[in-house]
């Protein structure tokens, strides 16, 4: 095939180009975070730090309570990955291998309210935490996300590959249901736990507009509600803004780069079906 | 055996349906009953402030002239940005996909980068760079002697800034879901193709997105849906401004909703957003069956 070079130049200089585009706002956030405050803001912009320094992380470590944030972040996040792991597998596998009368009507009843989106159940739903006394805590974030329609949907779609000849045989041989799962299913769905680890941990870490509605004082403002108000307040300080930036993104681009096959695969499985 | 099972069953799926039907399907059915009454700030001081209104939430909703100009505002944001990402999406997978491209892995991976990057910390990042006084966006296009724009503080321009910078975090997710669609089209198709003298062009023309037609629809019913539900965008560059031109119906419903404390009428704004994303979804899978690709 007559691939010229100057194809092959165009092609990838195209993809540089793009690439270029996509990761200069995230290169531009850590050299911005550690320029000393103000020097950001000046004609023609700075790309790079002259004198680099830590002060910003300092500053909000320290004086902006960014820690208790961080902390925060991962404590809901964590929690909702445990809890939503331990739910919607054993759904997942239930709806794909269990034999019992009304499961599909079940599955289906779930698969149709895929269709509704989360806001529409807000308004109840802070009432709800109201009665419950949730309100600005950490259970008010993860009591709501403890378990996913589309995670159950991912996991069945991935257990109905188990040979049922195998839980028949370990059935023959007395095993109790739950001993099945815990040995014969679980090891099986390895590979999908840890597709759905870090989908869950990522959009739990990532999540918006409900930990904003919920947590109504800042003492469990998780980090991106802490950098929004951050945003309000400090309007002027870019560079500070960046070193908090730069604490919200980094952990879990670190966790994507990690498991970016899991991360893809998860997704890919979602979007089958639609 | 079998009653074993059905136990075992309702016991697995048990903590997952507690949850689901206490967080979020008990609480849509109580979202279509409060949109009917009139619940505000005094009913959250006490139930007995609550009263049953009927439609009127859904009439004021629609008599409300601000609720038209967020529609106005998301339609415009969802019919421009959708197509811009999944066109954006499709150049870039054909482009990682291509026999020339090095480093494929690489360009794939930072592509994708922005969509696991948290929103708001971009949204900020984006909001600098799109200042109009020190941000690099205009510093680079003074090279080519544009003069210094006001992009999220013109109102003419603030909603194609949010779109621009839409495309830029999203296009990545379409794209990974197009690449995996190109790699299963069967190579034997393009050699035929070859052989037959067609060029590169005629090869994506009549193969390539004739194959993809599935792909792209799921890709751009999903981005779509998520499109209608704009909102982290405008709270964080704009607040809905500057003359509520960035302002989405989920923003109206947070502001009626958590900020004003009408409940009742937040909810009525949440089910007709709704209605209007259902409407949109059917529009267009009448459309995708018509080609085909559904």
């Amino acid at each position: 095939m007559k691939s010229s070079r100057a194809a092959v130049w165009g092609v990838n200089a195209l993809l540089a180009l793009l690439a270029l585009l996509a990761l200069f706002p995230l290169l531009w956030m850590l050299s911005v975070s550690l320029m000393p405050l103000g020097s950001a803001s000046t004609f023609p912009p700075p790309l790079l730090p002259v004198h680099p320094t830590l002060a910003n992380y300092r500053a909000l470590f320290v004086g902006a309570d960014l820690g208790r944030y961080l902390l925060n972040s991962l404590i809901v996040s964590g929690g909702i990955t445990l809890g939503s792991l331990a739910c919607n597998v054993l759904a997942g596998y239930a709806f794909a291998k269990l034999r019992y009368a009304g499961r599909e009507r079940t599955f289906n009843l779930l698969l149709g309210a895929l269709v509704i989106p989360t806001q529409v159940a807000m308004m109840p739903l802070f009432l709800l935490a109201r009665e419950l006394h949730i309100v600005n805590s950490y259970a008010g974030v993860i009591l709501p996300s403890l378990a996913s329609i589309f995670g159950i949907y991912l996991v069945r779609q991935y257990a109905r590959a188990i040979p049922t000849e195998m839980l028949e045989a370990a059935r023959i041989d007395g095993a109790s249901e739950f001993r099945i799962f815990a040995r014969v299913v679980l090891p099986l769905l390895k590979p999908i736990i840890l597709t759905l680890t870090i989908l869950t941990f990522l959009t739990a870490w990532n999540d918006f507009m409900w930990p904003l509605i919920v947590l109504t004082g800042s003492s469990h403002y998780t980090l991106p509600i802490a950098l929004a108000s951050l945003a309000r307040q400090h309007n002027q300080d870019v560079e500070m803004l960046m070193a908090g930036s730069m604490v919200t993104v980094v952990p879990v681009l670190v966790l994507f780069l990690l498991l970016q096959r899991y991360y893809i695969q998860g997704l890919l499985l979602g979007s089958v079906k639609g | 055996m079998k009653s074993n099972q059905t136990l075992a069953a309702w016991v697995f799926t048990g903590p997952a349906l507690i949850v689901i039907g206490l967080f979020f399907l008990v609480p849509v059915l109580l979202a279509l009953g409060l949109s009917f009454t009139d619940f505000d700030i005094y009913a959250l001081a006490s139930l007995k402030n609550v009263q049953f209104v009927g439609l009127d939430n859904y009439l004021t909703v629609l008599r409300m002239g601000l609720f038209w100009k967020a529609l106005g505002n998301t339609l415009y944001f969802v019919v421009v940005g959708v197509p811009l990402s999944i066109g954006a999406a499709l150049g870039a997978a054909l482009l990682v996909h291509s026999r020339l491209a090095r480093w494929k892995g690489f360009f794939r991976t930072a592509l994708f980068t922005p969509v696991v990057a948290n929103i708001i910390a971009v949204a900020v990042i984006w909001k600098y760079l799109f200042q109009q006084q020190y941000g690099i966006v205009n510093y680079v296009l003074g090279w080519f002697g544009v003069q210094p724009i006001d992009w999220l503080g013109n109102p003419h321009m603030a909603m194609p800034t949010i779109i621009f910078f839409a495309l830029w975090k999203n296009f990545g997710y379409a794209m990974v879901i197009v690449l995996a669609g190109l790699q299963a089209i069967p190579d034997e198709l393009y050699e035929a193709a070859r052989l037959d003298g067609a060029s590169t062009w005629r090869q994506v023309r009549h193969i390539t997105l004739p194959m993809l037609g599935p792909t792209l629809m799921t890709v751009g019913l999903l981005t779509m849906v998520g499109y209608f539900q704009l909102f982290a965008e405008p709270y964080v560059m704009t607040e809905g401004g500057p003359l509520q031109s960035t302002l989405s119906v989920l923003y109206l419903m947070y502001n009626q909703g958590f900020d004003w404390w009408n409940l009742g009428l937040a909810s009525a704004i949440a089910f007709t957003l709704f209605v209007f994303t259902l409407a949109a979804t059917f529009l267009l899978v009448r459309v995708g069956r018509r080609k085909g690709w559904v």
